[in-house]
């Protein structure tokens, strides 16, 4: 954090030296329009390069903030410093539409949608008499403030690069805050997410309407620069350029819009000049060496340039400010005796299938219950439909007494169940402490706007408190700076099993939390998992390890073809002739 | 707006949309085997027309030289490759001649029969080779090291691809756009509808390749390999079915479609080196109505688009466009409502 604190400072400090430094007006120029597109550039970051989305749209957006203080001062009069907030409504608007729509569906119809739409914004803007068609609207006044002009030159250089920095730092401590981890988690798939309590669908809305407003105030900048609006600079070609300029700087980085944003554009103008001169005729063959570095860059350098950059920079850990604060708030826990889960027969149809059929048990506050049977058993449909993953057939789940039976994973999440996964699910690129900070989401209330502002500091803290308090309760408390994709194995269930209970469960559940684990990382989880039941908490085994089920557990349920074949206590089920069978085999 | 005009309305919507079909069946076929979502597909439209358009001035169309540049760095990746994967040379230098091979022959045949102005048919033959030609090693420059990257990574790779395709369609055949003559000079009247000899080959082409691709996957060892590929790519490589193969015979297959395409079009309408974007954009409105899954919801995806731009174009022709886009918007809000919930990866 310090090291970009320092070079936010460093770079907000160079700007107004730049304004004063004797330059050429032509580099001044060509500085505030590399502000400009770096702003379009900073919305894909965050929307391609942190949430896995993409749009070729962004040149509409910036459209329609142009457009609209365009039209709206000339026509109305109005103030720009009004009109700015109009363009941001309109974009907001319409980026909802276009989020709604399509975001609930697979990734790649979002990008669709907004080829469609951006084509169909700029014919709408090019034939449209009140927007003066493919002529576009001239006489549009500087921005000024009072008497000062400070729409051109220096001073415009000076608000645009202000606007940007802000607009970076906003993104950073963005990113760096309970819904940014929450953003962090979408490119993962939604599953972990979801069962962490976050609203993957509503976040990716977001994300694309925060990209749009972006692009939007850079519309409204440009308009007035540039005094005059057409739809040429609106179009496709032009919202492709910015996704380029995004990929090129590094998508993943704030620093690489920037970067991105200022190589294209000095390459574009360099190319318009050079190639036709060149080729010896006009036209924009520049397309030519943009498509073909496009493909380039995402064959060999697919993080980007400024991934080259960042790798190179140290990293500093996270300065822990955290712990003199007061602890989350903890749920209700139940008492001992009380049932935590009833699964009343439930059941799955993959069409014909039965994955699982009639399946019922109980679990009691503090017990540890094994679900076990051999491959294909049905235990992780049942875990699935237990935590809502999947939906059920039929059948029922009680939760501490409440029907969770109809409801999704994030909500029975809220509930107070939390879940680890088969294959761990995780943000490898955040530290082990911010994964499990992921855990807490749902006890915190913090939002986009406050995270931006950085007012979210005292949940902030209290969050990183209890994520290193549950890292400390299952001995992990020496990984909690190193970046969670270094760790091996081992240590990565235990974070998964930190991390869900950095959600304050009363009920756990853990997806075969031995696999691929050591002999000695088995004898750590054995003991955490005492640890836990000491503790008070309910605890649901999918495992495989049959000298750990048997060991820690205190009730087992066995499964064979998505039927329940027996119930009870280990030595039991051990003594079940059909448990041998079903695993063994039956002698002849 | 009485009858006669609604009935030609009708037939030139039907016409464009027979086009926008084929184009829409080739997006859901790269789609589906591929997972690329291949924007340049209206390219090989444009490349179709304009070749034949060379090929028709008696000149060497500028294709050719871009064939042959492509097929020499789509040959060199693959000695490069090989090499370095098997580390056997010899073995290397074949498979980088065999992708050499077409390209080279289409080549030397265009060179040659390009200024002894063969009859129109034996001239579009060549533009289809030509244009077909393409398609493999578009899919061995640009996407086969990529295979196992997502649909988005693939999805900006083809936006790379279109923008270098429509700038290398303006170096190789400038900015002057053409109309191709008809391959059927005969007009047909029905009532009020005057039906062209162009028409009836549309009608007739489209018809007909539609019939020998359902023919191709239902009926040929091949065609099932591809849709076993489209069902699962892993499953399919560890039945020997390779992924590489499968990549460019479906590249094979969206080129010829889309030459074919631009030669149905070229006699109804000028086409400019960047015209392609628009048209193969329509057929891919029409596929995305389908799902980018369903060839029949394709089809009738297309029909549909083509008679909403004609009916488009009667009542407001500044605003065709506008209404031919903005109708994805529509499409996916029906298609989001009824799937519910987002896809996910199990």
């Amino acid at each position: 954090m310090n090291k970009q604190k320092l070079s936010i400072w460093l770079l907000a400090a160079a700007v107004p030296l730049i304004a004063l430094a004797p330059l050429p007006d032509f580099w001044i120029a060509q500085l505030n329009y590399i502000g400009l597109y770096a702003l379009v550039c900073l919305g894909l970051v965050l929307l391609t390069g942190v949430g896995g989305l993409t749009s070729f749209g962004q040149a509409a957006f910036v459209g329609i903030g142009a457009y609209t203080t365009a039209w709206l001062t000339l026509n109305t009069g109005m103030s720009p410093w009004l009109t700015l907030f109009v363009g941001l409504g309109l974009t907001a608007a319409s980026a909802l539409i276009v989020g709604f729509i399509t975001l609930r569906m697979s990734g790649h119809y979002l990008p669709l949608a907004t080829i469609a739409w951006g084509l169909a914004l700029y014919y709408l803007m090019g034939n449209l008499d009140a927007l003066g068609k493919y002529d576009g609207l001239l006489g549009l006044k500087s921005l000024s403030v009072g008497s000062i002009d400070i729409g051109q030159g220096r001073l415009f250089f000076v608000l645009t690069w202000t606007i940007l920095i802000a607009g970076a730092v906003a993104l950073l401590n963005l990113l760096d805050s309970r819904p940014g981890r929450a953003i962090r988690s979408l490119k993962g798939g939604s599953q972990m997410a979801e069962a962490m309590g976050i609203s993957t669908f509503r976040y990716k809305v977001t994300i694309f309407v925060i990209a749009a407003l972006f692009a939007s105030v850079a519309g409204w900048l440009l308009a007035h620069f540039q005094r005059t609006v057409n739809p040429s600079a609106f179009g496709l070609k032009m919202g492709i350029e910015y996704l380029f300029m995004a990929v090129i700087g590094g998508v993943g980085h704030v620093w690489g819009a920037i970067v991105g944003a200022a190589l294209i554009k000095l390459l574009d103008d360099y190319l318009q000049v050079a190639l036709p001169a060149l080729i010896g005729t006009s036209g924009s063959y520049e397309v030519i060496v943009f498509g073909v570095a496009m493909v380039l860059v995402l064959k060999y350098l697919p993080d980007g340039l400024w991934s080259v950059v960042a790798r190179k920079l140290p990293k500093a850990p996270r300065s822990v400010d955290w712990l003199s604060a007061p602890e989350l708030p903890a749920r209700s826990k139940p008492a001992a005796g009380d049932v935590v889960l009833k699964v009343d027969k439930i059941r799955k149809e993959f069409g014909g299938l039965v994955a699982v059929n009639d399946i019922s048990f109980d679990i009691g506050a503090g017990q540890i219950v094994g679900l076990i049977g051999p491959n294909g058993a049905g235990k992780s449909t049942t875990f699935n439909l237990i935590t809502g993953v999947l939906s059920k057939t039929s059948g029922q789940v009680l939760f501490r007494g409440e029907d969770i039976s109809a409801l999704p994973s994030r909500d029975i999440s809220r509930q107070g169940m939390a879940r680890t996964f088969q294959h761990v699910k995780m943000i490898p690129d955040m530290t082990v402490l911010e994964n499990v900070a992921l855990g807490a989401y749902t006890r915190g209330n913090s939002g986009v706007v406050s995270s931006m502002l950085r007012t979210n500091q005292a949940e902030e803290q209290r969050m990183m408190k209890e994520a290193q308090r549950q890292l400390e309760r299952i001995g992990m408390g020496a990984y909690m700076h190193e970046q969670a994709g270094n760790l091996a194995m081992g240590p990565q269930r235990l974070m998964e099993i930190a991390r869900a209970l950095c959600c304050d469960p009363a009920l756990l559940l853990l997806d075969e939390p031995a696999a691929g684990l050591r002999h000695k990382e088995k004898q750590g989880l054995i003991q955490v998992l005492r640890q836990l039941q000491g503790e008070g908490m309910s605890i649901l085994l999918v495992e495989h390890d049959m000298d750990l089920v048997m060991d820690v557990c205190d009730h087992l349920v066995v499964m064979e073809f998505g039927t329940l074949l027996t119930r009870g206590t280990p030595a039991e089920v051990q003594a079940n002739p059909a448990v041998r069978a079903a695993y063994l085999g039956t002698e002849h | 707006m009485d009858f006669s005009i609604a009935s030609i309305l009708l037939l030139d919507g039907v016409t464009n949309g027979a086009i926008y079909a084929l184009l829409g069946l080739a997006t859901v076929l790269v789609f589906t085997v591929t997972r690329v979502i291949f924007i340049p597909q209206g390219e090989f439209v444009a490349y179709g027309a304009l070749t034949l358009a060379m090929l028709q001035t008696g000149k060497t169309p500028g294709t050719v030289w871009l064939l042959l540049i492509l097929a020499g760095v789509a040959s060199l990746m693959e000695l490069v490759e090989r090499w370095r994967h098997h580390g056997k040379p010899l073995r290397a230098l074949r498979s980088a001649l065999k992708t050499l091979v077409f390209p080279v022959i289409v080549s030397l045949a265009a060179i040659w029969a390009a200024p002894h102005m063969f009859p129109l048919w034996v001239q579009a033959l060549l533009s289809v080779a030509i244009v077909t030609a393409f398609g493999p090693l578009v899919y061995r420059v640009a996407y086969q090291s990529l295979e196992a990257a997502t649909p988005l990574v693939l999805l900006i790779v083809s936006v790379g691809v279109h923008f270098a395709m429509t700038g290398l369609g303006l170096l190789f055949f400038g900015a002057e756009g053409f109309r191709n003559p008809p391959f059927w000079d005969e007009r047909f009247s029905l009532g009020p509808v005057t039906l062209s000899g162009q028409t009836v080959i549309i009608f007739g082409v489209s018809l007909a390749l539609i019939v020998l691709l359902w023919l191709y996957f239902e009926r040929s060892l091949r065609g099932k390999a591809l849709r076993a590929t489209a069902v699962n790519r892993t499953g399919a490589r560890l039945m020997g079915i390779s992924s590489h193969t499968s990549g460019q015979l479906t590249f094979l297959m969206a080129a010829l479609i889309g030459a074919l395409s631009g030669l149905l079009i070229g006699p109804t309408t000028t086409v400019f080196y960047d015209s392609g974007f628009l048209i193969g954009l329509k057929g891919f409105v029409a596929a995305v109505i389908g799902g980018l899954a369903s060839y029949p919801g394709a089809l009738v995806g297309a029909l549909f688009v083509g008679i909403v731009e004609s009916f488009g174009a009667f009542w407001a022709s500044a605003f065709k466009e506008v209404i031919v886009f903005t109708l994805i918007l529509p499409i996916l809000l029906v298609r989001s409502l009824r799937s519910g919930h987002s896809d996910e990866e199990h």
